[in-house]
Formats: structure tokens, C-alpha cells, sequence
């Protein structure tokens, strides 16, 4: 090694430094669908933060599209306002058109769209749209950022979605169990579950707490409810 | 020569022989495990007759809690205690190696240590490793010179002032110092302000959490009060999450028939400390 090597210093290196401009903002929170043959229940929590700061804790995110459709968001909340916002015009553009309300299913294809239109510079959501089906059947579509879909019949997603889909897996899927009941998921249970999911999750996700909004939608139309969680 | 039951003593100091390897994993793609990190609320005021330090309970790794209820105030001799934050092995280990100098010198000079000596140690420790030891302190006490409270940075500068707060929760820890704290404040206030730093570090700050840790150190006495207050509750379950026996599969069984069982009792002896 030669001896008039200059000694390298990682702290005062002379080389140029690059920052980088980022389009994207992470604000956090947790949505979490249940399904069941004749109802749907979503639920998301009312935290929004940024880094180690909360921005509010009383932020609706669910935003029903139609009087058995809901979609819940979570991640970045400006591509959020944006999604909704188009999402709420292609509804009313639809039902003028065509003199009817958009179906469920119909929602979540539409949705798939309007996120793969977006493929090189997606919106940054994980989206979980929640409805009642043709035949009234409760029925859950979860999505990628950039449009792939996935019916479902529960799912979990944002912050503490990885956190929370292995326990919504074995305490609704009935998966790894020997003895699992035949009899169809309540709503009481349904609710019961969601609510004590989201109490977990705010144990353990920095991003998750405050309080829950849910939405409870059935064939009389959506009910509304709030929950409240830890707030640290 | 060493063996498995006899192994030679190690060097003194940290050992760097796996550096050159980890650089070359690294080169090579590997993800480096990351330290957790107490994202924390931890101040320290002087108040009438002593200081008090305050600590938040949460550990993060991350965006996940790694700990609810963690001790972040560590116990560096009987008239002085240190609060720390930032990674959570350099500031506990730091302070373990302090308190047993001081506790040694105490022995050796025959007198209660001195803040400022403690504080003098633990400056050119980190010092001495060029911030690669992160461990943010507080360090308060009372010795002949009345009660000190110290800053100490990873870097290893230090300050002297009457009240501190540090950690992600810091800003809103010391908003509230600075409109409550006054010259001379009496036990009872003085407990209730650093109380309610860290409650503003604890509900403002997603690095701070749980529960709120206080010690009290006046003259002659140490009061830590562990859990002295649980600022959040956990919520109630509303559905019962227990499994009917049988759930689990069994994949296979095997018996082993026990033919002899000998207990016997080993007196414990005392140690030859003659």
C-alpha cells in the first residue's frame, strides 16, 4: 500500500452529496375487511402520521362509492384524495350514462383500471373495497398499488397488514386447526374480531392507533361505529 | 492452550476481527442486521433539594415495538442514576461498565463518587469511539457539590444545565419544560412537570410509548419509582380466543417407559471466602 494513499474519512468525504427528490410520502395506518354471507364489515384506523409525527388522529378513511360499496385506504394519503376524488366522478359518470348505480363488482374492476392506467408512477394506497355482490353476498377485493385484484372473503392491509393477515387467517380461515365449526360467521363475531385485531395491532404497529372507524354494510344500507384504541 | 472447558481469557475492549469478513459480505449483497434502536422520551430536572429523571417504557425496531415495557433509566451508583437513548445495547452495556468503575473508585477513595467524575467517564468513553456508540444520556445525581444533571451526546460532548430532555421525543418533552420549570420547584411540582414531559413525548412521539418511568434523587436517597404511571391501557378483547383441546395436530406420538427415577438432593455449600 503506498504511503501517500490518502486516508479515508466516511464523515468528511469530499464527494459531491445527492439528494433526491421523493413524490411519495408513507402516512401509515391499517385496514382491515371481514366478510360474510350477508353483510361486510371494514374497519381502518384514524391515525395519520408521517416519520415519527402524528398528523391527526381523527382521519376517516373509508369512503363509501355507492350505497353497498365501500373502499378503504391506506398509505400515502395525497395519491389517496386524488384516487377517491376520480373514483367519485367515474361513479356519477356512470349512473348519468347509464341510469344505475355501479355493482360491487363492477367497483373493483373499475378500480383495478384506474391503478394499472397509473403503472410507472403508481398511486402509492393499499386499497381494500368492500361490498355486497349481485345476489347480496358480502364480498372483499384487495389490490397491489398498481391494479392487480384479489377477491377475497377477509384481508389486511397497510402498516399492520403483515402483522394482522396470519391471525385473520387462523381465527376466519380456521387454517392450521383440526377442529374447525361448520356454522357461517356471524356479524357479532366478525365485528368482535376486527375490533380485537386492531387492539393488537396498535400494541405493536407505531403506525396504527387512536381510534377505528368501521363500516358495517348489509342489504338496510351502511352503519357507522368508532372504536377507540391506544393513543402513544 | 485453551479448551472447551477452559477458554482463554479474551482481550479487553471490542472485538473487530469479523470486520473485514462483514465488509466483504456486504460487497458481496448481504443485508446487514440492523440494532434496535429505543426511538425515546428521556429528560432530567433539578429541582429544591435533588434531580429527577424521567423515561418512557417503548423499544422500537423499526416501525414494530420490540419492547412495551423496557427500563431506560439504569442505575450507575446509589446517589446517581443515568437515563439513556439511542441503541439500546450501547446505552445499557455503557452504563453497566460505568457503574462498576464507579462503584470501584467509591471503594478505592473511600468517599461518595462525584457526578462530574462519572460524567468525565462516560465523555471520554464515547469520546473515545467516535460516536459509534450510541448512547444519548442523562445523567443526574447529588453528591458534596449539591445536585448535577449532564447531557452526554454519542459524540462525547456534555452539558451542564438544569433541565434536559432527549431522544426522537425530545421537542415535545422540553415544550413543556420550557413553559412549567422554574428555580426551586418543590418535589411534588417537579415530579408532575417531568411526568408530563414525557406524556407529551409518549402521546406526540410514535418512537416514544407505554409507560412512564420517574427516579427521584435527593441527598442521601434514591427513590425509582418503576411504572409510576401507566399512561395507556390496553384495550379489552372482545371475543375469547381459546382453542378446544385437540386443535392441534398431533403428527406422531412416541412412549418411553421410565424405569428408574433417582432424585437426590444436593446441599448447596457456602463459598470459601476466607
Amino acid at each position: 500500500m503506498s504511503l501517500l494513499m490518502k486516508p479515508h474519512y466516511p464523515d468528511y468525504s469530499s464527494a459531491p452529496v445527492q439528494h433526491q427528490f421523493s413524490p411519495y410520502a408513507d402516512n401509515g395506518g391499517s385496514v382491515v375487511a371481514i366478510a360474510g354471507d350477508d353483510f361486510v364489515v371494514l374497519g381502518a384506523d384514524t391515525r395519520l402520521s408521517a416519520g415519527f409525527s402524528i398528523y391527526t388522529r381523527n382521519q376517516n378513511k373509508l369512503f363509501p362509492l355507492s350505497k353497498t360499496t365501500v373502499l378503504g385506504c391506506s398509505g400515502c394519503w395525497c395519491d389517496t384524495l386524488t384516487l377517491t376524488r376520480i373514483l367519485k366522478s367515474r361513479m356519477q359518470m356512470y349512473q348519468q350514462e347509464h341510469n344505475k348505480t355501479m355493482s360491487t363488482t363492477a367497483c373493483a374492476q373499475m378500480l383495478s383500471t384506474l391503478l394499472y392506467y397509473k403503472r410507472f408512477f403508481p398511486y402509492y394506497i393499499s386499497n381494500v373495497l368492500v361490498g355486497l355482490d349481485n345476489e347480496g353476498k358480502g364480498c372483499v377485493y384487495s389490490y397491489d398499488p398498481i391494479g392487480h385484484c384479489e377477491k377475497a372473503t377477509y384481508r389486511a392491509g397497510g402498516s399492520a397488514g403483515a402483522l394482522l393477515q396470519p391471525l385473520l387467517d387462523n381465527q376466519i380461515g380456521q387454517k392450521n386447526m383440526e377442529i374447525v365449526s361448520s356454522e357461517p360467521l356471524s356479524q357479532e363475531k366478525a365485528l368482535a374480531i376486527l375490533k380485537d385485531v386492531f387492539i393488537s395491532a396498535a400494541e405493536r404497529d407505531i403506525y396504527t392507533g387512536d381510534s377505528v372507524f368501521i363500516n358495517i354494510i348489509t342489504k338496510d344500507g351502511i352503519k357507522e361505529e368508532t372504536f377507540e384504541l391506544r393513543k402513544d | 492452550m485453551s479448551s472447551v472447558l477452559c477458554p482463554e481469557i479474551p482481550a479487553a475492549g471490542f472485538s473487530f476481527e469479523n470486520c473485514r469478513r462483514n465488509a466483504l459480505l456486504e460487497n458481496k449483497g448481504l443485508t446487514v442486521p440492523k440494532a434496535t434502536k429505543t426511538g425515546t422520551t428521556i429528560v432530567g430536572i433539578t429541582f429544591k433539594d435533588g434531580v429527577i429523571l424521567g423515561a418512557d417504557t417503548r423499544a422500537t425496531e423499526d416501525t414494530t415495538v420490540a419492547d412495551k415495557n423496557c427500563e431506560k433509566i439504569h442505575y450507575l451508583a446509589p446517589n446517581m442514576y443515568c437515563c439513556g437513548a439511542g441503541t439500546a445495547a450501547d446505552t445499557e452495556m455503557t452504563t453497566q461498565m460505568i457503574s462498576s468503575q464507579l462503584e470501584l473508585h467509591r471503594l478505592y477513595t473511600n468517599r461518595i463518587a462525584r457526578v462530574a467524575t462519572a460524567n468525565q467517564m462516560l465523555k471520554q468513553y464515547l469520546f473515545r469511539y467516535q460516536g459509534y456508540i450510541g448512547a444519548a444520556l442523562i445523567l443526574g445525581g447529588v453528591d458534596v457539590e449539591g445536585p448535577h444533571l449532564y447531557q452526554i451526546y454519542p459524540h462525547g460532548s456534555s452539558d451542564h444545565l438544569p433541565y434536559i430532555t432527549m431522544g426522537s421525543g425530545s421537542l415535545a418533552a422540553m415544550s413543556v419544560f420550557e413553559s412549567g420549570w422554574r428555580q426551586d420547584l418543590e418535589e411534588e411540582a417537579g415530579i408532575k412537570l417531568v411526568r408530563d414531559a414525557i406524556a407529551a413525548g409518549v402521546f406526540n412521539d410514535l418512537g416514544s410509548g407505554s409507560n412512564i418511568d420517574v427516579c427521584i434523587i435527593r441527598k442521601g436517597a434514591a427513590d425509582y419509582k418503576r411504572t409510576y404511571d401507566e399512561a395507556n391501557k390496553k384495550g379489552i378483547r372482545q371475543a375469547s380466543y381459546r382453542y378446544p383441546r385437540g386443535t392441534t395436530r398431533i403428527l406422531s406420538s412416541k412412549v418411553v417407559d421410565v424405569e428408574e427415577v433417582c432424585v437426590q438432593r444436593i446441599e448447596p455449600e457456602r463459598m470459601d471466602t476466607a
